[in-house]
């Protein structure tokens, strides 16, 4: 069974329609990319899974059970992560703050806790800082960190790797490694490079349609249909 | 130059403008004794109007809302209480301090448990349906200024009201030449506590933190799995209770109120807000306190200019700093 | 937007021509003091609100502040008119000088506070309006205070001119009526507001009303596509202040008085924004109709509310809400319900009436 499933998913941003029936399934497990270039409509995708637009038609389906306008904080607590393009950190907020704000109760778990300052080790050292402070890399840090910090079984990151220099982006891909042990992630990046190392399922989306889905190992290998999804953006 | 403002950073920034704007007020009047009145009259002023703008600035920071209505609160915070120390007037003759201060608690706390419930019902009924849209939004609570505005009338009539202070607080401390009236001590020392109240509340708490998190993004906050707009009803409740609390003393202070008091006070507060910044509630103390001493210091110098010399003030600072002086990050 | 006519922009267009009609003709129809009165008031708001529709309904700005311009508008005639005795000069200098004066202030608010967020902008109008209205009641010595300023208009106007004379010399009557000043101060209020409202409905019509349209529905866009946002709002902002303020000019000479209660106190305000509403935004015709409909309510409808409160007179409350000085609150009332269900108004909701059938 799939974790995440999209079905004919619409969304119409003001009077423009920019998804024309987006659909595809997140398997359990792994790091899915869903790949397209500027404006093929997958940040839309991410915020009309988190509820912050509202498709119509079409339906998302969780662990079996439909969230399709559920508020956003409804669908949160299902267990659904969300990083969004610009992270949002909150910079007035110290890096204890923007975590300690992630957790349900207030407090933390320490052994999360600890598995988040060996991923990131920035975040123990600016453990007190505002967070507008930070540079980008430790931005995305602490927004991938406030994503983990509770157990969830789904999180959305969008195009983390944007703007990042080339250690750090490695270091990225390390992290998203480890946690996908335990969660999945779905991925939309622009980054083919940093996508194709992490993901094991894909789809490409264009125009607002999934003109693509299967196996990342297939997709690498076969350099005409790369060459026609994705020419613009490689 | 770089040296000088970051030496004025140091020093305290944005927040030195009312101790300039005092000393420059010493030097202009001459008169110790006349300056230190006007000064205390300023800072309570600065408090009352604190309390009046505070949440409407904390509400326009978490939801983008901003209710024009808002300043119908504080009439109805202002009428509701003098009713109810006009109705207790035996209480606040008497010589019992126990009694005058129960009949002042009373009327506060009525002007309070006003704004509680209008506040609520303003915000389930009118503000919501708009929530997105600012058109409508100010068009609505315009109307609602409108209608509001009526029904004071219709209730109080249009005739000033006498408002009755408790004994307790009537007079003066004097110290040599100076005196400073009891009331405005008062006032300035309940603004304070206020303000004290909302900083612990903004910053030592999980709500003050989802607050402070809401007003500068909205959408990660609900993403993180928090109810924003339960938040917000709290805050507006919260803000209207304030606003009416400032209604109740700004009536006690004045002591003769009319209908138009809302509409009056609504530039007072616009100004300061704006000054201060949108969606912090620093900023707008420190609007508060400026728009407080430059009102009474120049409504001493130059009477005739005190309203437009708020309104130049606002001009110069939004030329300044387009945003305000101490605006919540966004 | 489709181009065929539907149903209800005939009929849109069928209540213009009569109200068009029966302004024209009012001095005939309506025989009494008090309908060229209300004639006139309503011609002068048509423009008020139509103006007033070009930033809030075509350019999406919330001003708080139209007032304030017409009050320069009425103000500066007045004090020419005060100052320089009754002349056509003195209506040219003054109108010329309030609608600088207007466009100043206008200028000067638009760059500051333009770029900044469309609610910073209604709140410092507001502020600014209030500031105008404080000062024009303190500095008495050229604006009469509360009391105002009463003056005399061109000796044209005065009710004694006879316009044509018979043989015998006497005023021509025309169906009853004396040609005298009060039917040329009429049309020229009329010809005036005539000529300003068609110089809008001809902005709207220009290159430049699309250019608002899309700075409206997308300003972030129309920057990007290369329209300078914050320099056409300021234009449009000085625009409708410059007509705002010569149809207070026209107003001034009508009344033959102006004070803060008729040209600048906020009640006014509440009156353009009641009207704007109500009859439509972002449509012309909607500024006809809602001025049409709350100029005639505003002296017919507190006869009607001063009956209501006496049949109510035992019930609590409901008579002081029923009192005419109230009416307002009903206004109110109608306007909430407005913006909540019929946000187009009257005219916008009728012209896509059968659009979708």
């Amino acid at each position: 069974m799939s974790l995440l499933k999209i079905e004919n998913m619409k969304t119409d941003i003001g009077q423009y329609a920019v998804l024309h029936g987006v659909s595809f399934d997140v398997p359990e497990g792994g790091v899915f990319v869903l790949l397209g270039r500027n404006g093929a409509g997958k940040t839309t995708t991410l915020r009309s899974i988190m509820g912050l637009w509202t498709p119509s038609p079409g339906s998302v389906t969780f662990r079996g059970e439909d969230i399709t306008g559920l508020h956003t904080a409804g669908i949160a607590r299902k267990g659904i992560a969300y990083v969004p393009e610009n992270m949002g950190i909150f910079g007035g907020l110290t890096v204890e703050e923007n975590l300690i704000l992630a957790t349900e109760t207030g407090s933390f778990d320490q052994a999360r806790l600890k598995r988040i300052y060996e991923l990131f080790p920035a975040i123990e050292t600016f453990w007190t800082k505002q967070a507008w402070s930070l540079s980008g890399g430790q931005k995305q840090m602490l927004a991938v960190a406030r994503a983990i910090i509770e157990p969830r079984a789904l999180i959305l990151i969008d195009e983390p790797t944007k703007g990042l220099a080339p250690s750090i982006v490695a270091a990225m891909a390390e992290a998203f490694r480890e946690i996908a042990e335990t969660t999945t992630i779905l991925l939309v990046e622009q980054n083919f490079h940093f996508a194709k190392s992490l993901g094991r399922d894909m789809a490409v989306i264009e125009d607002g349609r999934v003109v693509h889905t299967g196996t990342m190992a297939d997709f690498v290998a076969d350099k005409a249909l790369q060459e026609r999804l994705l020419s613009l953006s490689a | 130059m770089e040296q000088l403002s970051q030496t004025l950073e140091r020093f305290g920034g944005v927040y030195l403008l009312p101790f300039a704007l005092a000393v420059v007020a010493f030097i202009m009047i001459g008169a110790p004794s006349s300056w230190v009145t006007l000064t205390v009259a300023g800072l309570a002023m600065g408090m009352m109007v604190f309390l009046m703008a505070s949440g409407l600035s904390l509400v326009f920071g978490l939801m983008d809302v901003l209710n024009f209505g808002h300043s119908a609160f504080v009439s109805f915070g202002a009428f509701v209480a003098a009713s109810v120390l006009a109705a207790l007037g035996g209480w606040l003759g008497s010589d019992s301090v126990i009694l005058n201060a129960l009949a002042l608690i009373l009327a506060l706390l009525s002007a309070v448990a006003f704004g509680v419930v209008a506040g609520w019902f303003f915000e389930s009924v009118i503000i919501k349906p708009v929530y997105k849209d600012h058109l409508r939004q100010i068009l609505i609570t315009m109307g609602a200024l409108i209608v509001s505005e009526q029904v004071i009338l219709a209730i109080w009539g249009g005739t000033p009201i006498t408002v009755h202070r408790p004994q307790f607080l009537e007079g003066a401390f004097i110290f040599g030449d100076v005196s400073i009236e009891v009331y405005r001590v008062f006032a300035f020392v309940l603004g304070l506590a206020v303000f004290i109240g909302l900083h612990v509340l903004l910053n030592r708490t999980r709500i003050g933190l989802l607050i402070r998190a809401g007003v500068e993004n909205r959408e990660m906050v609900e993403s993180l799995g928090f109810r924003i707009d339960r938040l917000f009803i709290g805050v507006f409740v919260l803000g209207s209770a304030l606003a009416a609390l400032g209604g109740a003393m700004w009536a006690g202070y004045v002591t003769l109120i009319t209908p138009a008091l809302g509409a009056e006070m609504m530039i007072v507060v616009f100004i300061v807000v704006i000054i201060g910044g949108l969606g912090s509630i620093q900023g707008t103390l420190l609007g508060a306190i400026i728009v407080g001493l430059t009102a009474n210091y120049i409504g001493y110098l130059a009477p005739k200019l005190s309203l437009a010399s708020n309104m130049l003030l606002m001009m110069a600072i939004l030329m300044w700093r387009p945003n305000g002086l101490r605006p919540a990050v966004k | 937007m489709t181009r065929k006519m539907t149903f209800g922009a005939l009929g849109v267009k069928a209540v213009m021509l009569i109200i068009a009609a029966a302004l024209l003709f009012a001095p005939f129809l309506f025989q009494d003091v008090r309908s060229i009165e209300v004639a006139a008031r309503i011609c002068i708001f048509i423009v008020l609100v139509a103006s007033y529709d070009l930033l809030i309904g075509y350019t999406g700005i919330v001003s708080f502040a139209h007032t304030m311009f017409f009050g320069f508008g009425a103000y500066g005639a007045a004090i020419a008119l005060k100052e320089m005795g009754p002349g056509w000069n003195a209506v040219l200098l003054g109108g010329v000088l309030g609608m600088l004066v207007s466009l100043v202030i206008a200028a000067a608010i638009g760059l500051v506070s333009l770029r900044v967020k469309a609610i910073f902008f209604a709140m410092i109008t507001l502020a600014a309006a209030s500031v105008v209205l404080v000062l024009a009641s303190q500095l008495s010595q050229f604006t009469g205070g509360e009391d105002g300023i009463t003056y005399k208009v061109p000796d044209l106007f005065k009710p004694a001119t006879k316009l044509l004379v018979d043989d015998a010399g006497k005023v021509v009557k025309l169906f009853g009526v004396s040609l005298n000043g009060k039917i040329a101060a009429y049309y020229f209020v009329f010809l005036s507001t005539l000529v300003l409202f068609l110089l809008l409905l001809r902005i709207t019509v220009s290159p430049l009303g699309t250019v608002l349209e899309a700075i409206r529905e997308n300003d972030v866009r129309a920057e990007a596509i290369g329209y300078r946002v914050v320099a056409y709002r300021t234009f449009v902002f000085c625009l409708s202040a410059a007509v705002a303020s010569l149809v207070g000019t026209v107003y001034a000479v009508w009344l033959k008085y102006t004070g803060p209660e008729t040209a600048l106190s906020f009640d006014i305000m509440i009156d353009i924004l009641l009207m704007v509403v109500i009859g439509g935004m972002g449509t012309m015709w909607g500024a006809v109709v809602g001025a049409v409909l709350l100029v005639l309510a505003q002296y017919y409808l507190r006869d009607l509310m001063g009956a209501a409160a006496e049949v109510v007179s035992s019930v609590p409350l409901l008579p002081e809400l029923l009192n005419p000085d109230r009416w307002l609150f009903w206004l109110g009332l109608i306007f909430i319900l407005l913006v909540y269900f019929f946000p187009k108004g009257i005219v916008g909701t009728l012209m896509t009436k059968g659009a979708r059938g």
